[in-house]
């Protein structure tokens, strides 16, 4: 200890250089003895433990990212082909404007709202390339923080995903719920969603998952949202939908977004969160789009500008790499075409293993009540499993997912969905 | 009825302005002396060689996917860019207490440090934390702890217009009465914009002061390696104060030294007084950076971490690093050299003291304003020039114009 302190030159300075909360006069001073170890990530955890097990025949269904039937992680052919053309193209690397590149905020704008949506002719709209769904949702509660003063209160649906709640936190905002998950039926509590719906304060911020609610799978029906979309009506809430599934759900772009066009079509000027990370592949890319539907095009410039006064401080412009390619990708016809076809052939294996796992369940001799995990859509699947179910299943069975029972219907293989369904019928049997 | 009728309009960055119009002028003569980035003689952007190679393998290498990052960061990318912050014989990095955070850009890391400290630092979410950005400094500085939460944003006094060069007394004296614990942006090394840095030996009082007082450093280094040609000669102020036993924040670009601007490459470096303290600081980052981008960008970050760890990439790096250093170099030696020829009134040594990409001209706003409205040069309000906007071919036409603005315009 000494003789690393004489080292750094750091004996002759101890006396006056003095650590806020006191400490050892021989220990280097540091300024930071007051902070808390930070809480382990829940999901995280589970991948950890996951890579420690030994177990052949180990599966984990924490992972939120998409496997393909061999349990890789898979890269679009479209992708690859725009990556290709990017290439050879060569071009600089200037810094994009703060708002990102025009071409991916107009092409992803597009494809959240429709080609023929009137917020884009009438030019009502502001759409800001951001840092993939996290981002795009920062950016926005940033927004409304400093200028919905109306309110401090965001309503999320119970549960959310698990990242809402701070991301609003640190923009200033306390977190509120209104019930969504029926835990007796493993879907939608429509009359309790109503009900709390009902009670919110006028001008509070509600977030809606767009499609393939995280971590529940559990979608209302188109006559459920239009009930939804009036009653918030009446009641003068500020819509922000959170759409990171948009083709990954039921394995059409268009479907997927029925809800943020009807909401918009029944005149809330929402605040719209997209990602590219599920249903590009682009996860570590960081491609995502910040949406601001305005009264009409003199209120969306002046919003325009305060959004990039606000993304300035924050990383200045976005990152290229990510929006180039599927920029590059919306914006070609015969890639565009191929992305959606690979797009709906990765909600498609979705949706075989499910019904799979169910098949596989009832030849197990499963009594029970499977429908939900055919109900359900998208990469996540509430199971109903109870934390004593889930804990056997890692213990005893080396199958890993969260303690709520959310499996992510990604990590299921051909290979392996024998396995599960096997172990999950032992566990509930 | 709309919740956002009274959002006022938010005037436009100015840097990003200037270029807008000159965009938009039709004059052939035009130059662009305004924003920060490297161009070549030719006045075009360029991709340094080395990041047009290694690009090439990263599309070729079928292995690679575009899965999630960890939320620090690629590991390779956060511990080969603390090293070249520290020196690859860093006794604090062998010490286990050296961590890095990567972030988008140099912005995206003071922003996590700025958030961090507010958090942390003096206490829980002291926002009454004074916080000490120089005068003047990069403009986006005081944005990023203004959002941070921080409440008392304060300036040590730095560039002398007079004497055209560092008020060393007046900085000296603010630091002494910097109340202890303040916190003190530093530019590391080629200062944003006046392009005048320290001694070695004015850094070295910088550093008592500060020791003294209890003050802490966070140095903004945006430029090393193309400041004066060697990244060790840029990173000497840092380096010396880790010496010197300060824990310390270092906000590290890429955007420069690599030309990779739009990919968002930085890295927040931390020099903690321990491994143990380090480690809780870095699950608090976790935190900071889980709620504002999830996981950072990875396309620009395999680039320079490969670039960094293969031998023969990172000398050629190196390479290209120095002939962009050179370049602006010559461009000053020039500049001066006609201004003097000109018999331009005043004294022009500052061009070629001043290093790094930006100088600080002393030409004032009148001047300037001559300058883009009659002769098509846009620079600065404040007078900062980008030397990267000089080339042999408008070198002539730029000395005559200041000489114009300097004689015509008091």
């Amino acid at each position: 200890m000494m003789a690393m302190l004489k080292s750094c030159g750091r004996i002759s300075s101890v006396g006056l250089y003095s650590p806020p909360f006191g400490g050892s006069p021989l220990r280097a001073s540091t300024w930071w003895s007051g902070v808390q170890m930070g809480p382990p990530d829940p999901i995280l955890g589970v991948t950890e433990a996951f890579k420690r097990d030994t177990n052949p025949k180990k599966m984990n269904l924490g992972v939120g990212a998409y496997r393909d039937d061999q349990g890789k992680p898979y890269i679009l052919s479209c992708v690859r082909k725009a990556e290709a053309q990017i290439a050879a193209k060569q071009l600089d690397k200037e810094y994009l404007p703060i708002g990102g590149l025009g071409d991916f905020s107009k092409a992803c704008a597009e494809l959240a709202l429709g080609p023929d949506s009137e917020v884009l002719k009438s030019g009502r709209s502001v759409t800001v390339q951001s840092i993939s769904g996290t981002g795009s949702l920062r950016v926005g509660a940033n927004f409304l923080s400093r200028f919905h003063t109306a309110t401090s209160d965001v309503y999320l649906p119970k549960p959310s995903w698990g990242n809402h709640t701070p991301i609003f936190r640190d923009a200033g905002f306390q977190l509120k719920a209104y019930s969504y998950y029926d835990p007796k039926t493993c879907g939608f509590d429509f009359k309790g969603a109503l009900d709390d719906i009902l009670k919110i304060p006028q001008k509070s911020i509600m977030v809606l998952h767009a499609c393939a609610h995280n971590p529940t799978g559990v979608d209302p029906r188109p006559e459920q949202w239009k009930e939804i979309a009036a009653l918030v009506k009446q009641r003068n809430l500020l819509v922000f939908f959170d759409m990171a599934y948009q083709g990954f759900a039921s394995g059409d772009t268009d479907h997927d977004a029925w809800a943020v066009r009807y909401f918009i079509g029944q005149g809330h000027n929402i605040l719209l969160a997209q990602s590219f990370a599920k249903n590009m592949g682009l996860y570590g890319e960081r491609v995502g789009g910040l949406t601001v539907v305005c009264r009409d095009a003199e209120e969306t410039r002046r919003v325009e500008s305060q959004l990039k006064i606000l993304i300035r401080p924050i990383y200045s412009n976005p990152p290229m790499n990510g929006a180039r390619i599927a920029a590059t990708i919306l914006n070609t016809p015969e890639l565009r075409k191929e992305w959606l076809v690979e797009v709906h052939s990765m909600a498609n294996r979705i949706i075989q293993m499910r019904e799979q796992l169910v098949a596989n369940l009832r030849k197990e001799g499963s009594t029970r009540n499977w429908q939900h995990v055919t109900d359900q859509i998208g990469m996540f699947c509430f199971t109903g499993l109870k934390p004593k179910q889930v804990e056997r299943l890692t213990k005893e069975f080396s199958i890993y997912m969260t303690k709520d029972g959310r499996i992510s219907m990604a990590g299921v293989t051909s290979d392996n969905i024998g396995y599960l369904a096997h172990a999950i019928h032992a566990v509930t049997k | 009825m709309s919740v956002f009728s009274e959002v006022p309009q938010a005037a436009p960055v100015a840097v990003f302005k200037l270029t807008a119009d000159f965009r938009e002028d039709t004059d052939p003569r035009k130059v662009n002396l305004g924003v920060g980035a490297y161009r070549t003689d030719d006045c075009q952007p360029w991709v340094l060689p080395v990041v047009k190679k290694v690009e090439q393998m990263i599309v070729e290498d079928q292995s690679l996917n575009h899965e999630y990052l960890p939320i620090l960061g690629l590991p390779e990318f956060r511990s080969s860019s603390s090293k070249i912050a520290l020196g690859e014989e860093s006794p604090a990095i062998k010490e286990k207490r050296v961590g890095g955070v990567q972030c988008l850009g140099g912005t995206g890391a003071l922003k996590v440090g700025a958030e961090f400290l507010r958090r942390w630092y003096n206490g829980n979410n002291n926002t009454g934390t004074p916080v000490y950005v120089s005068t003047p400094t990069w403009e986006n500085h005081n944005g990023v702890f203004t959002d941070a939460g921080f409440q008392d944003i304060r300036t040590y006094r730095y560039w002398e217009p007079e004497k055209r060069g560092l008020a060393l007394a007046g900085f000296l004296a603010d630091l002494e009465n910097a109340p202890e614990r303040s916190i003190i942006l530093l530019h590391a090394c080629a200062h944003n914009p006046t392009g005048t840095d320290p001694t070695q030996e004015e850094w070295m009082q910088i550093a008592d002061v500060m020791k003294r007082r209890s003050l802490f450093p966070f140095f903004d280094s945006a430029y090393q390696g193309f400041a004066s040609g060697s990244l060790e000669k840029d990173a000497w102020a840092v380096r010396y104060f880790v010496s010197q036993g300060f824990e310390i924040f270092c906000a590290q670009s890429f955007s420069k030294n690599f030309g990779l601007y739009n990919e968002r490459v930085g890295n927040l470096t931390v020099v903690a007084s321990d491994g143990e303290n380090l480690a809780r600081v870095l699950t608090q980052m976790e935190k900071i950076v889980r709620t504002t981008w999830s996981n950072p960008p990875s396309q620009g970050a395999r680039l320079v971490a490969v670039t960094l760890t293969t031998p023969e990439l990172f000398e050629e790096w190196k390479g290209n690093v120095k002939t962009m250093a050179d370049r602006v170099l010559l461009m000053r030696a020039q500049l001066k050299a006609k201004l003097q020829a000109l018999g331009t009134p005043g004294t022009w040594d500052h061009i070629t003291q001043q290093i790094g990409m930006f100088s600080f001209t002393g030409l004032n706003p009148k001047q300037v304003e001559f300058l883009i409205k009659e002769k098509h040069i846009y620079l600065m309000a404040s007078g900062r020039i980008n030397m990267c906007g000089l080339t042999s071919k408008n070198m002539d036409y730029v000395a005559e114009s200041i000489h114009e603005a300097v004689t015509k315009i008091p």
